[in-house]
């Protein structure tokens, strides 16, 4: 079957430094890909690659058989690719509701607001939020800041979504509500690339892992396949460490 | 629109109710006052028109004295050859063309940068049709001859003011009014929301400043003479940003209820005090940042909202 996203040589330096070194992978539909590997590995410079906030330097990365690169970031969105932020990013003096309504009003399936608010409340149910709407989202503490960036994703009604460090602080309680959530809505057909640092949540969830260092792919396969690697060890742990 | 109508009420019978009245006032009043109306007017037309935009967007535009002053321009020359509707809406149409250049190539600048170039531009633009009109024009200034009369003016202005304000209105709570909002609380969420944030930014951009040139054209009415440092006063950017700042931007009436105060202030001052109006203007920027960060309608909402707690309580027991 046709993967549901190709990412094929895609390079991107910032002047003399390539943060992104050919980088190729394919994700097929339906599954989940962890993307992982150190700080600075050019994970999140992938995602941005994607979706528009950088442009790359060469390269391609097709999406249900088409061209995106070249794309701007609406209109990667209204494709259906959904993102949320390493560094959460809500709309602060906007309720949690508008800021959910958001995605649903301008996303892959725009809508009259009425109908956005409407569905919006469905999400924040969803995504452990019902009660607290009327919040604006600069009252709400960071795990809750991050469920609403879920749920203003989910609203512009993605194929693939792409989750840059979506777990990361939660506590163990929360981290394994996040765990069902995201399997959840792999369940529900939606495709999912997920930057992580979290051993526990890659091992549960991710289908294939892709693993960067300092731009590069050094390895690929499933979760404890490429958590064994030596060079991935090396990668993480340094060259003595990983040899103690 | 009719749904919107059926939420205010209030708010739509207000402006109704005012409307009417105040184009009645004509009828009443000496001249002078009729004259402290059509500033009035102007500085709340203005105010709203900038809010639309850099209120929203929060993308402070110091370029007003640009668009006002090319509106007064495309009126001084233009009225000369075509009716004066037909030069009023040149003035609109010329304003929101360059306002759509200008924000194609500069809306990508953000915080002080931009506000830096919009000051500038207003600067350039002055400068350049200085050079034009005297080196090509061989002129310093011009003049402008109309049999209209100040009841005409007060009443187009107040025209023009009234739907400044409604259209603003029904604008933020439509589709486009949300999306500029959320331009202003997070752009780079914006654009992967699926937000088309150049397109939003550059029409909206354009719309004020089509009504800040027809403000200008209007304005220019008065003038039985004018030249680019007349047109292009930078007065009028840091007045309109004042007032939509003392209302309180966030909301609609916010320009409004302060353009009103300190169009009345200035009036005074220039009356009693005519060196001192760029002192009181600056005084009055210092109080708002320091203890007005919202503005009057921010200020105002808190103190129903803290009497309404309290009222609630005091039910309770």
């Amino acid at each position: 079957m046709e993967p549901l996203l190709s990412v094929n040589k895609l390079r991107k330096a910032f002047g003399g430094l390539v943060a992104v070194r050919d980088v190729s992978f394919e994700i097929p539909q339906g599954s989940i890909m962890g993307l992982i590997g150190p700080n600075g590995s050019g994970k999140t410079t992938v995602l941005n690659l994607i979706t528009a906030e950088l442009s790359a330097d060469s390269g391609s990365v097709t999406f249900q058989g088409k061209e995106i690169l070249g794309l701007q970031s609406y209109q990667v969105c209204r494709s259906k690719i959904a993102r949320t932020f390493q560094l959460v990013r809500v709309l602060p003096h906007m309720t949690t509701r508008e800021n959910v309504m958001l995605g649903r009003m301008f996303g892959s399936d725009p809508t009259t607001p009425t109908e956005a608010e409407h569905e919006a409340d469905v999400l924040l149910k969803r995504v452990g939020m019902a009660g607290r709407a009327d919040l604006f989202a600069s009252q709400l503490t960071y795990i809750d800041q991050k469920r609403i960036e879920l749920a203003r994703a989910l609203a512009t009604r993605p194929q693939l979504l792409l989750l840059d460090e979506w777990l990361a602080g939660l506590n163990p309680t929360e981290l394994r509500i996040g765990i069902d959530l995201i399997s959840q809505i792999r369940r529900e057909g939606i495709t999912i690339v997920m930057i992580e640092h979290v051993m526990e949540a890659i091992r549960a969830l991710c289908d294939r892992c892709v693993v960067l260092n300092a731009g590069e792919k050094i390895a690929e396969g499933t979760a404890q396949s490429v958590l064994s690697d030596p060079e991935v060890m090396h990668a993480y742990l340094g060259v003595d460490d990983a040899a103690a | 629109m009719l749904e919107n109508i059926k939420k205010a009420p209030y708010a739509t019978a207000l402006i109704v109710l005012g409307t009417v009245v105040l184009a009645f006032v004509p009828m009443f009043v000496s001249g002078y006052i009729m004259s402290v109306f059509i500033l009035l007017f102007a500085n709340v037309a203005l105010a709203t028109a900038w809010s639309f935009f850099s209120g929203a967007t929060r993308y402070i535009s110091l370029a007003t004295a640009a668009f006002f002053g090319i509106g007064i321009y495309v009126l001084a020359v233009a009225h000369v050859y075509v009716p004066i509707p037909i030069a009023l809406a040149a003035a609109a149409g010329i304003g929101f063309l360059v306002a759509l250049v200008i924000g194609l190539s500069t809306l990508r600048l953000r915080g002080v940068y931009f506000v830096v170039f919009t000051f500038g531009l207003t600067e350039l633009i002055h400068q350049v049709l200085n050079w034009w009109e005297i080196k090509i024009n061989r002129t310093v200034s011009r003049y402008i001859f109309t049999d209209i009369s100040n009841v005409s003016i007060y009443e187009t202005l107040l025209a023009i003011t009234v739907v400044t304000i409604v259209g603003s209105w029904f604008v933020s709570r439509s589709r486009l009014g949300f999306a500029l909002r959320a331009i202003g609380e997070d752009e780079t969420v914006a654009r992967h929301a699926g937000i088309n944030t150049t397109l939003v930014k550059v029409i909206c951009f354009a719309l004020s400043a089509s009504v800040m040139a027809l403000v200008g054209a209007v304005l220019a009415l008065r003038y039985p003479y004018i030249d680019a440092s007349i047109a292009f006063n930078n007065t009028w950017s840091f007045q309109v940003l004042i007032a939509a700042l003392l209302g309180g931007p966030g909301r609609v009436w916010g320009p409004m209820i302060g353009a009103v105060p300190l169009v009345l202030l200035s009036e005074f001052l220039a009356g009693s005090f005519p060196h001192h109006f760029s002192i009181a203007l600056g005084l009055c920027f210092v109080v708002i940042v320091y203890f007005l960060p919202g503005g009057i309608t921010r200020l105002v909402l808190r103190l129903y909202h803290s009497w309404h707690a309290q009222y609630m309580r005091k039910e309770a027991h």
